[in-house]
């Protein structure tokens, strides 16, 4: 026998949300900011724009916890903290851990009446490093308990940006970091190629809701994103691509224009899947659907000093495997597998 | 007729319940009576049958809390941490190396002045593999603003899960407390316990008040920014200073304990026992009180005055009064369940802390070191005496080993 989602919410005690509506466009958002001045991100970063925007996304009835990194040290230097809703550091690998902590706790003492009763937004966000890497464990248990609300959100730079350019699960294939630097022998030093980490979380975890990309080169796209996590309940993933000056190598000016790219090459597809419907959005939509023809990956990597030591050979590569998402992949550019046709022949 | 005048404390209090439980399910009962509000729970031998007696309790309706199966002990305990922060009382534990594994976790949670208590049923790191106790589980976050504290009954696992909430979660010292049960000998290991009525703890124990530590949006701090070398040592100050208060705030729960449930632990920090005439004393933490003590017994009949102290609370550490008390006798011989590779003399944990303890003391006797039992290895009477008499040769003046591991094949 089906269980309606009533019942499931009577199951799990799901407790109501915020029901944040989606904003209708950049000049109906809030004017009111709740991350403010005393942070000391690069010229340019574009993460700090991300913290920004989920932040005036989600409101001021929320709880941000933090992971080690880049968002961590370089916006809460003691006495002069950007977050003006409550903030907290969590460990590097802990920002599943952090948010479902901290939404259990508002659970039970709201139950037992022991605070007041009413949706408060917990977001927890972690970069490439603490997410992709050392905390997928976490956020991946989180995402299977679906009596808790909350959000965790990566924000993703494509390497430990925080110290010092180094290589993480997230880092693109033949990146230069501090850790992969090209040199006479070898000139690719990282034939890792970048995890997939939103659609692995969509894909594997059946109670969660709400799983989205999203890139800070179209706000308001982004901001609806953090909206809906927070509003449809129980915990939810956003996986933000995020240009940076430093460990990328552009000058700051380029972030825009970087997070357009990296869209518009098909190298960084946006979607959401909402209860197991998968939307493809914006110009990932347009591409999909033909009225956009994908951009080629020279475009995007030749404006990163991180990719300068790439051959033509390098770029041809690079450009066929991001090909492959898109022509030979279950759902295009998200869900990896390619069918073999021959044994989907029914038998004869 | 007139009735006997008995003391309060002596007195059998009204209301409890008497129940043949283990020192795991004490702990548990005890999370039920202080009305827990998160629990996070991860399999590991031996602690972790706290865990099911507190899933069953919930499963049964008997206990409102959230009630979160991790997926590793670090996510287990920083679940627990940020629950604490936004204001719920917690509960956690883990053993051997699962504790290990929290280490960071551990690490953050007293310098974030998280009142979190955890049990620790105390077992051998690995490796190689063994089930049984071993002290260096706990022992590995002696420096890191943790309160520790052993006990050898479940009764007493009950009684001070019940305080040690009380003292972690007073303002005056907002520092989590692990309670160390020895893994087997008291957690799997079933006696009589008088489980106290929900009223009598509710009248001791406050609700937890985190203050304007909150983690609220009706209170938007900032927990744990990047401090650097400008605040940290001021801030690391602030949490040694909450250590320091310790021992004032539990001698003090211990009163009122008595008060309410009519248990007297006495002294808190450790247990004298037939120390009064004592020639030489043993120390140690745990269970192994057991054999010792009915050794002692053995010895007492034979004219052998011995006495044994158990070190209760290990952090804090009562320094002066332990050095007080063991400057009496004229040989202390210290048994550690646990080892310390390479540490001076050779010695055991407990005992380097002992020894460092006498240091400034007037009257200090000869310190032999002991390490057995590790792995689970049972101390036997035996054992007890054979320390006993190399501390009573030690304390005639006749030289002895630093360190000596008992019950050791040759």
């Amino acid at each position: 026998m089906a269980v309606s989602d009533r019942e499931l919410a009577e199951l799990v005690k799901l407790r109501p949300t915020q029901g944040l509506d989606p904003f209708k466009g950049v000049k109906k958002l809030p004017l009111e900011e709740f991350f403010t001045s005393g942070h000391r991100t690069c010229q340019g970063c574009e993460s700090a724009l991300v913290m920004k925007l989920m932040v005036k996304a989600a409101g001021p009835r929320t709880v941000v916890l933090g992971s080690t990194g880049c968002m961590y040290v370089a916006n809460t230097t003691y006495y002069s903290t950007s977050w003006v809703v409550p903030w907290m550091h969590t460990q590097l690998g802990s920002s599943g851990s952090a948010a479902l902590g901290a939404s259990a706790a508002f659970k039970a003492l709201m139950r037992k009446g022991k605070i007041k009763d009413e949706p408060i937004n917990v977001i927890a966000f972690c970069g490439d490093g603490g997410g992709a890497d050392m905390g997928i464990g976490a956020i991946s248990a989180t995402l299977t308990h679906p009596d808790y609300n909350c959000l965790i959100l990566m924000y993703d730079n494509e390497s430990y940006a925080n110290t010092d350019i180094q290589l993480s699960g997230s880092t693109p294939y033949g990146a230069h970091t501090t850790f992969s630097p090209p040199g006479s022998k070898k000139r690719i030093m990282h034939h890792r190629w970048k995890k997939n980490m939103a659609a692995m979380m969509a894909a594997g975890h059946p109670s969660c809701r709400f799983v989205s990309t999203v890139c800070m080169s179209y706000p308001v796209l982004a901001m609806n994103a953090v909206r809906k996590a927070l509003t449809i309940g129980g915990p939810t993933f956003i996986h933000s691509l995020d240009p940076c000056p430093k460990g990328w190598d552009y000058d700051p000016m380029g972030s825009h224009e970087l997070g357009e790219l990296a869209v518009l090459t098909g190298i960084w597809p946006l979607w959401e899947v909402e209860d197991g419907t998968l939307r493809l959005i914006g110009k990932t939509r347009d591409i999909a659907d033909g009225r956009l023809k994908r951009l080629p990956v020279r475009d995007y990597l030749l404006k990163q000093g991180r990719f300068a030591h790439f051959t033509d050979d390098d770029i041809a590569y690079f450009q066929s495997k991001v090909d492959e998402t898109w022509n030979k992949w279950v759902i295009p550019g998200v869900i990896p597998f390619q069918r073999d046709i021959a044994a989907d022949q029914p038998p004869a | 007729m007139a009735e006997a005048i008995v003391p309060q404390t002596k007195q059998q209090p009204v209301g409890d319940k008497i129940s043949l439980i283990t020192g795991s399910e004490a702990i548990a009962v005890a999370c039920k009576l202080a009305d827990v509000d998160v629990i996070t729970a991860y399999p590991i031998r031996p602690y972790d049958t706290v865990m099911q007696y507190v899933a069953k309790m919930v499963s049964n309706g008997e206990m409102d809390c959230e009630y979160i199966v991790a997926e590793g002990e670090h996510s287990q305990f920083e679940i627990v941490k940020h629950a604490s922060a936004c204001g719920a009382r917690v509960f956690c534990g883990s053993s051997g190396v699962g504790w290990m594994y929290a280490m960071e976790a551990l690490t953050v949670t007293p310098a974030l002045r998280i009142p979190m208590i955890a049990m620790v049923g105390n077992r051998a790191l690995d490796d190689p593999g063994a089930f049984g106790t071993e002290h260096n589980d706990a022992l590995a976050v002696r420096d890191l603003g943790w309160q520790l504290v052993w006990v050898d009954s479940a009764q007493e696992a009950l009684d001070t899960a019940l305080i040690a909430y009380r003292v972690a979660e007073d303002r005056r010292v907002f520092l989590p407390c692990a309670i160390s049960c020895d893994g087997a000998f008291l957690t799997h290991s079933q006696a009589m316990v008088k489980v106290p009525s929900r009223a009598k703890v509710d009248a001791f124990l406050p609700r937890y008040n985190r203050g304007d530590l909150l983690l609220h949006p009706d209170n938007p701090i900032t927990v744990a920014p990047q401090a650097n070398e400008d605040w940290l040592m001021e801030i690391r100050r602030q949490t040694a200073a909450g250590m320091e208060r310790s021992p004032m705030v539990i001698r003090e729960a211990y009163k009122e304990f008595a008060q309410i449930f009519g248990r007297d632990y006495g002294n808190p920090f450790f247990e004298e026992y037939m120390t009064d005439d004592a020639d030489v004393v043993l120390v140690g933490m745990g269970t192994l009180s057991t054999p010792v003590k009915v050794a002692i017994r053995q010895m007492r009949a034979e004219g052998k005055k011995v006495g044994f102290v158990r070190v209760r609370w290990f952090r804090p550490f009562a320094a002066e009064d332990l050095a007080k008390t063991l400057g009496r006798f004229k040989g202390v011989g210290v048994i550690d369940r646990d080892f310390s590779l390479g540490s001076p003399y050779e010695s055991g944990v407990l005992t380097s802390e002992v020894r460092a303890a006498l240091y400034p003391a007037a009257n200090r006797p000869p310190l032999l070191g002991f390490i057995a039992g590790l792995g689970g290895r049972e101390v036997t009477v035996p054992d007890v005496r054979k320390m006993s008499d190399m501390v009573q040769q030690a304390a005639a003046g006749k030289p002895q080993p630093a360190t000596t591991w008992i019950g050791l094949r040759e």
